[in-house]
């Protein structure tokens, strides 16, 4: 005879085994992961979206998400192609696939896009790369960059250009800027430009250049006719190792290179063309040389073939900015796992950072390095306590 | 008899997007209706004008660009855009119309200097300062209806569709309107058309002007909707092709061309898209969709509504 | 400014338009003459310097070594391509050619992702960083090398069309397709031929390209716009035309990018397209229409 007591209690012995069945089946995470992977910012892009898959496989290999029982992140793909309602239909859908949080975008204008859709659905917004103040500047709650913005970073290229200046003893008094005209190049050089002065050295001109540009004998020969101390350069790889090699070509006679950005500044670079790379420096986002896990993680990007670049880094922090978060939200509920995030001190990194701070959704300990290509390999020569190398600096002459 | 079926079956499509909760449903279509919107505009020209143009960004930037300026340069509203985007559309079609066609250009030699007026206008747009040069402009997020920013995508949808309308409309008139009867004698003979009384100049380069007119608005509906516009987006070769491609494939010169064209091409991306995520996959197999929808449907996918027979 | 300065961009733009002249020789014939709006140039210029790329790569083969091989192989792609693919789908019909091309152009872009991804990669051979002196100038060695080779390649596409039969054929059919066939030249294949032809000095001028630049998925675009400048600019069908056209527009880039700057100068090529369709659409060594 089923009695109200017998059958409470059978209620009751029910709802304690539940529990135990979900526990068998953890949930899945799903993260939007929103990249350009084809057209002219693919190549960027895929590198970012490495990252980010590297990552969801680390947590995944870890145990996932252990305060969500175990759950397992789950990426969704999707190719932006450059255009920004792309990169916003992207987000779209993946709301409504049931994403808890994205990544994303490479670009700053497919990055603008992108956080504007997601803040429309409230859903947590990790930027990887892209560094446009106005990612974190428009007051959209969603939106968090774990890396540099463009203010503190160009504050930082100038801050080390000077610290590696005055340890030379300073022979560097003059630079040309060139860079590439559309948004990224432009708003860097602008920053740079006003900043130089400052630390003693005088802008004696400013180039900038198309996307794609072909040849750059002319812009080679002026600044062999300015004769500066220095080159700064901010563009795509492209143009980026073009410039090089003719400024090598034609001669010019330079204390230094400092590129700030530049895109074409990796290790694929300081293998393939040692001649021209040798020396260069370039203040850009890198790893701490100091945490054994950073070569680790470069090593087994490049086993699996992959090129181990900055935007592979990225792509991965951005995950593993989010992953933590999830840990101490215990949830991936849109509004807890904000919360999370801006109350985030995300310190298991390999980054060399700070401590985690967000402000305005603005990491305030994110820094980049400045680095120089030694002996065929990219070695980190400031700030002192992530340096591996001591610079080279000024080149020796003839 | 068909067209009108499939016309009516458009019709009710389109309102989907109203009845069912999803947001990326809304966007999806969007896109479609702001394609078909400017593949419509290209027919206007490279349809029933026989203009094949190459460079059809042009009006695109012009009207994206002039409701960016005018807000951000001139503090004026948004609203404005529109009028203001069309004006310059029709105002720069004519003047390109006017000087391509007194120089006797038609043809893929035409094609061509639309595609070098459009990247001069890129290159421009990207060295001044009064549009941003390489930085572009970005709208602050503000919705609001003074701000022509709306916070639920459906209304911009339903503004899309309504511009689509009127385009449509246009196309329709001009099948059977005069102008539309010139236009079609003009693309078939000039000098027959010449012997009728009509000046092919300035009957092309009105038509250039409408197509101006009506692709321009397109562009201010991007800018409202994504707020970020900058030279490449604007006025860029991928921007034109996919104009071109949308009225072609979907069968130049007739009124439902366009929108056939931009359904079809959406679906190929969507679902090559969901086949394979590996970078480059999806667009081959969309080119290599292409190459088939090409080769068996010459004349576009409107000739499968009429049977072979043209 | 100094005379020293102005001297090297004209010097230097002369010899970038050689390097231009290689890519537009091909566009020639295929748009010259043919009159097909080659949407598919570029990528299958890309295609071109990733074969003379995977030669140097993996065999170390010299692309200059490689050349003839190169030349060769995109002769018969670019003839397969035309006879199978673009034959097939447009059926002649103008507009199905071109978004024939197009699409082949999409396809082709995209497969190079696919198998070699969006990475930039070069190809330090000898000829790399030679440098030639002449008086105060220094002249890249392979850009005087592909200068020479383009005006061999002028000279004997040149010659091909003027004093072969195939050259006759090509320029018969591409004029009166139905004419051409009542004494005995067959369209299709000629059309294939000529292609194929137009295709082949691309792989020509990958290899000479290859050493000075770099080679990615989207390298053939930066190509494109110029090369059909350069096509009408010389007179649609003129090899000769395309080889001085080629050169002037070196020069007018070169200059333009000095005075202007790097940034507004290539509107330098956009403002000499349009002022030449608009002013002398039959170009420099053209007949007019």
């Amino acid at each position: 005879m089923i009695t109200r007591r017998n059958s409470l209690a059978a209620a009751g012995t029910a709802a304690l085994a539940l529990p135990g069945v979900l526990r068998a089946q953890p949930a899945t995470v799903k993260i939007g992961l929103v990249h350009p992977v084809t057209g002219a910012l693919g190549e960027g892009g895929g590198r970012c979206r490495l990252g980010g898959q590297a990552a969801i496989a680390d947590i995944n290999a870890a145990g996932g998400i252990r305060s969500m029982g175990g759950a397992r992140l789950d990426a969704l793909l999707g190719d932006a192609q450059g255009r920004p309602e792309v990169a916003a239909s992207l987000v779209e859908q993946m709301a409504e696939q049931g994403a808890a949080a994205f990544t994303g975008a490479y670009s700053s204008g497919l990055g603008l896009a992108a956080t504007q859709a997601a803040a429309r659905t409230g859903i947590p917004f990790s930027i990887d790369s892209g560094i446009a103040d106005s990612l974190t500047g428009r007051g959209l709650a969603n939106v968090f960059r774990f890396f540099p913005a463009n203010a503190t970073f160009t504050n930082d290229a100038m801050t080390a250009l000077e610290a590696i200046n005055k340890a030379a003893g300073s022979p560097a008094k003059t630079a040309t800027l060139v860079h590439e005209d559309s948004e990224f190049g432009t708003s860097t050089a602008k920053l740079l430009a006003a900043k130089l002065p400052p630390i003693g050295i005088e802008v004696k001109s400013i180039i900038p250049h198309a996307t794609p540009t072909r040849d750059f004998t002319n812009v080679a020969l002026r600044i062999k006719s300015e004769k500066p101390d220095l080159v700064m350069m901010t563009n795509y790889p492209g143009e980026y190792t073009l410039l090089a090699r003719t400024l090598v070509q034609q001669r010019v006679e330079l204390a230094g290179l400092y590129s700030v950005s530049g895109g074409g500044f990796n290790l694929k670079f300081a293998k393939e063309q040692p001649q021209v790379a040798e020396g260069m420096m370039d203040f850009n986002h890198w790893y701490n040389p100091k945490d054994p896990r950073a070569p680790a993680f470069r090593k087994r990007i490049e086993d699996a073939g992959g090129v181990f670049s900055w935007e592979v880094l990225f792509g991965y922090f951005a995950i593993r900015l989010l992953a933590d978060a999830m840990e101490r939200a215990g949830s991936a509920d849109k509004e807890k796992l904000t919360a999370a995030l801006a109350s985030s001190t995300f310190s298991d990194h390999f980054m060399p950072y700070g401590p985690t701070k967000f402000e305005g959704g603005q990491n305030q300990g994110a820094h980049a390095s400045a680095q120089q290509i030694q002996r065929g390999d990219v070695a980190v020569i400031w700030p002192d306590r992530f340096a591996d190398a001591k610079p080279a600096f000024p080149r020796p002459k003839g | 008899m068909i067209s009108r079926i499939v016309a009516i079956a458009l019709a009710a499509l389109a309102l989907v997007p109203f009845a069912l909760p999803s947001q990326s449903l809304v966007s999806l279509a969007f896109l479609a209706v702001v394609a078909a919107l400017l593949g419509t505009g290209w027919n206007i020209a490279g349809g029933f004008g026989g203009l094949t143009s190459f460079g059809h960004a042009i009006f695109f930037g012009v009207g994206a660009y002039a409701t960016a300026l005018l807000q951000a340069r001139h503090g004026l509203s948004p609203w404005l855009g529109l009028p203001v985007g069309a004006m310059l559309g029709g105002l720069i079609g004519w003047l390109i119309g006017v000087a391509a066609f007194r120089a006797g250009l038609r043809g893929s030699y035409f094609a061509l200097v639309t595609l070098a007026f459009a990247e001069a206008f890129r290159v421009i747009a990207n060295s001044l300062d009064y549009t941003g040069g390489g930085l572009g402009i970005l709208i602050p997020l503000r919705p609001g209806l003074s701000s022509f920013q709306f916070a639920d995508r459906r209304t911009s949808y339903a503004l899309a569709l309504a511009l689509l309308a009127v385009a449509l409309a246009v196309s329709a008139w001009l099948r059977r309107s005069r102008f539309g009867a010139r236009l079609a004698a003009v693309r078939e003979s000039e000098d027959a058309a010449r012997a009728l009384g009509i000046e092919p100049l300035h009957v092309k380069a009105a038509a250039l002007a409408l197509s101006g007119a009506i692709t321009a608005t397109g562009g201010v509906l991007y800018t409202q909707t994504y707020l970020y516009i900058d030279p490449t987006i604007a006025f860029g070769p991928e921007r034109s092709v996919e104009m071109l491609l949308v009225a072609m494939v979907g069968g130049a010169g007739t009124v439902l061309g366009p929108l056939l064209g931009a359904l079809v091409l959406q679906g190929i991306t969507e679902g090559s898209r969901a086949l394979s995520t590996t970078p480059g996959v999806a667009p081959m197999l969309y080119g290599l969709v292409l190459l088939a929808v090409v080769g068996l449907l010459p004349g576009g996918i409107v000739r499968l509504l009429r049977g072979r027979a043209a | 400014m100094t005379l020293e300065i102005v001297a090297a961009a004209l010097v230097g733009g002369l010899l970038t338009g050689g390097v231009y002249a290689l890519v537009a020789l091909g566009l020639t014939l295929i748009y010259g003459v043919l009159h097909i709006v080659n949407f598919a140039h570029g990528s299958l210029l890309m295609v071109a310097m990733f074969a003379a790329w995977l030669l140097f790569a993996r065999f170390h083969i010299d692309p200059y070594a490689s050349l003839p091989l190169v030349t060769l192989v995109m002769f018969a792609f670019g003839w397969v391509l035309y006879r199978f693919v673009i034959a097939r789908i447009s059926r002649g019909e103008d507009r199905a050619i071109l978004l024939a091309t197009l699409g082949i152009a999409v396809v082709l872009d995209n497969a190079a992702l696919v198998l070699f991804t969006g990475d930039v990669r070069t190809a330090e051979t000898a000829w790399s960083f030679a440098m030639v002196e002449a008086g105060p100038l220094l002249l890249p060695a392979a850009k005087l090398v592909s200068f020479g080779v383009a005006l061999a390649l002028g000279c004997a596409l040149w010659l091909l069309m003027t004093a072969t039969d195939t050259g006759r054929a090509i320029r018969a059919v591409a004029h009166e397709p139905e004419g051409a066939r009542l004494v005995g030249i067959r369209p299709a294949r000629t059309f294939a031929l000529a292609y194929g032809i137009g295709t082949g000095c691309l792989g020509a001028a990958a290899c000479l390209l290859l050493p000075s630049f770099y080679v990615s998925p989207q390298i053939g675009h930066v190509f494109v716009l110029v090369a059909f400048t350069i096509v009408v600019l010389g007179g649609m069908g003129s090899f000769p035309g395309a080889v001085v056209g080629a050169l002037l527009l070196g020069v007018v880039e070169s200059l333009g990018g000095l005075l202007l700057g790097e940034s507004l100068g290539p509107i330098g090529v956009s403002l000499s397209f349009i002022a030449v369709l608009l002013l002398r659409p039959q170009g420099l060594f053209g007949a007019r229409a």
